[in-house]
């Protein structure tokens, strides 16, 4: 890890005067649990950390008018221990939990989840979000078992977090501050899988802080299910987050957006018409997770996802029923 | 090495020849050199808030009930800190990248990576480690641990017994498949699962559902 500044603000005001016009000029530190590992493997080298732990205003979970306001601070285990999350959000209750690890969900904050940087393995070792090397994506004649089956690329990893599909799913929306103001973007548009390698994965611009999630307090059934091969410490192989707005037993609306499958939290579209008008059971569930899946274009060694997609929007929408 | 500076080692640790005091001595005498006072002005221009390092910044760590002042470069994570600055050496580096949880040490009560939080970031937080739960006698966890022999090569052990007293003070009476969860965190590489979860049920009983132990429990 290079040598580097600290800062310790206590107001959002004082912290976005910290931050500089570049990436270089300094990062947002929360929970750090990616953020210093990928110094220490020089993928990143701020020359200042900006400490936003200590600011109350970005921290708390609460009820606020008819949404559910969660601050950018709040930790996972501030999301898992939740009331109010647990009693109208199961999806990112759900999410939550398979962070398995309590070391993690103890640092590890909402925001921090959203702005992480890809897992993909050719981007941690040094070549990038596109993984171009001699002009050509090393990932498809790689190994790709862990990327994307959506999307097309030129962008193959898959989004890395956990929160991502149930708030997509949740019509989240996401306010972002800078010295010079701030703006709001909606969780799906936060989420770009990125065309040139200069561009980020999320919309988030050099001096900017995310502040905070609101998620509005509209009645859903939903629910997140993750398929995953080891049960601590990794990542999923599939999620699906669904949120089902019902008219009686039946669906007038459906999300499914699934995660660990595209660049972005990838909305099921094709899934989603399907289920409107329909009651969830055993057969509606698995014929909208075969729709989910439609469309998938899998690399040499991930054709299994496919599969996982069925699987987990199956689930999903079947726990989401009886939620 | 020259006996000389043996000799010289040998004084600065009391006696005794250590590497780590000797590491201690040479960071803290070059990093004198590193206070920055320029970077500080350029900051203060921007906001009022101080920017602090890079070079060595003084600190203070409340670990395992006692005050410690240390000087260390912002970059340094709580981990380095114990092991190199202050001699607390339970905690391991293993993976040093929030992975394995060899590291594990609570930090206000929870368990945390002591890989992945900066030293300085720790300042106000009442850190535990393993070196401070035993009080005259070991620990129920540590016990646990031996009764059922819950190691083979022992690496991950201070960082799992941290992790089980964590666990066990959020979760009192736990059933095996909550210690299973709650241990998710950490990493044995011999394998010894099915005795470190046969010893945090044992350690749940003898502590009688109830929040015992030394340090900042």
């Amino acid at each position: 890890m290079n040598a580097l500044e600290y800062a310790n603000p206590t107001t959002l005001k004082d912290a976005v005067a910290l931050l500089g016009p570049s990436w270089n000029d300094a990062a947002v530190l929360a929970g750090g649990t990616d953020l210093i590992s990928m110094m220490k493997d020089l993928l990143v080298s701020p020359r200042r950390l900006v400490n936003i732990k200590n600011i109350a205003e970005l921290g708390g979970i609460a009820r606020k008018g008819g949404a559910l306001r969660i601050g950018a601070a709040a930790t996972f285990d501030d999301l898992a221990s939740s009331a109010a999350v647990r009693a109208e959000f199961p999806a990112l209750t759900e999410a939550v939990l398979g962070v398995t690890s309590p070391q993690i969900r103890n640092m590890g904050t909402a925001g921090g989840d959203l702005c992480q940087r890809p897992r993909c393995w050719f981007y941690r070792t040094g070549n990038g979000l596109l993984a171009i090397k001699d002009g050509k994506s090393l990932v498809p004649e790689g190994d790709n078992r862990y990327h994307a089956i959506f999307g097309g690329g030129p962008a193959y990893f898959v989004s890395a977090s956990s929160l991502g599909p149930a708030l997509v799913a949740l019509n989240a929306k996401l306010r972002l501050v800078s010295a010079a103001g701030e703006r709001t973007v909606e969780a799906a548009r936060f989420f770009v899988s990125p065309q040139t390698p200069e561009q980020r994965e999320v919309d988030l611009r050099p001096g900017e802080i995310l502040a905070d999630i609101t998620v509005p307090l509209v009645k859903t059934r939903n629910f997140t299910y993750e398929v995953r091969q080891k049960e601590a410490l990794d990542w999923p192989l599939t999620a699906a987050s669904v949120a089902l707005t019902m008219d009686g037993s039946r669906v007038k609306s459906a999300k499914i957006v699934l995660g660990h499958v595209a660049p972005t939290p990838w909305s099921a579209a094709k899934a989603e018409a399907f289920l409107t008008g329909k009651s969830i059971d055993e057969t509606t569930a698995a014929a909208a997770g075969d729709a989910a899946a439609d469309g998938a274009q899998p690399l040499s060694g991930n054709a299994y996802k496919v599969q996982l997609v069925k699987v987990a929007v199956k689930r999903a929408l079947l726990a989401a029923a009886r939620a | 090495m020259s006996s000389k500076q043996d000799d010289d080692i040998r004084t600065k640790s009391g006696g005794r020849f250590s590497r780590r005091g000797f590491v201690k001595g040479v960071s803290l005498s070059t990093g004198v050199l590193g206070a920055a006072g320029v970077l500080e002005e350029e900051a203060q221009a921007q906001s009022k808030v101080a920017v602090q390092g890079p070079g060595l910044t003084p600190i203070q760590l409340d670990i395992n009930n006692r005050p410690h002042q240390v000087s260390v470069e912002p970059r340094a994570t709580l981990l380095d800190t114990l092991r190199n600055k202050l001699d607390l050496t339970g905690a391991k580096r293993v993976c040093d990248r929030g992975t394995c949880g060899a590291c594990t040490v609570l930090m206000n009560g929870k368990v945390i990576y002591a890989c992945t939080v900066l030293a300085i970031d720790a300042q106000g937080k009442k850190i535990e480690t393993i070196e401070g739960i035993s009080q005259g006698k070991p620990h129920p966890v540590s016990v646990a641990w031996v009764n059922n022999d819950a190691q083979q090569c022992g690496y991950c052990t201070p960082g799992f017994v941290m992790a089980a007293k964590g666990f066990l003070e959020r979760n009192p009476n736990p059933t095996y498949e909550q210690v299973k969860r709650g241990l998710g965190g950490n990493l044995c590489r011999c394998g010894t699962y099915v005795g470190i979860r046969k010893a945090v049920l044992e350690a749940a009983k003898t502590m009688g559902g109830k929040v015992t132990g030394g340090g900042n429990a």
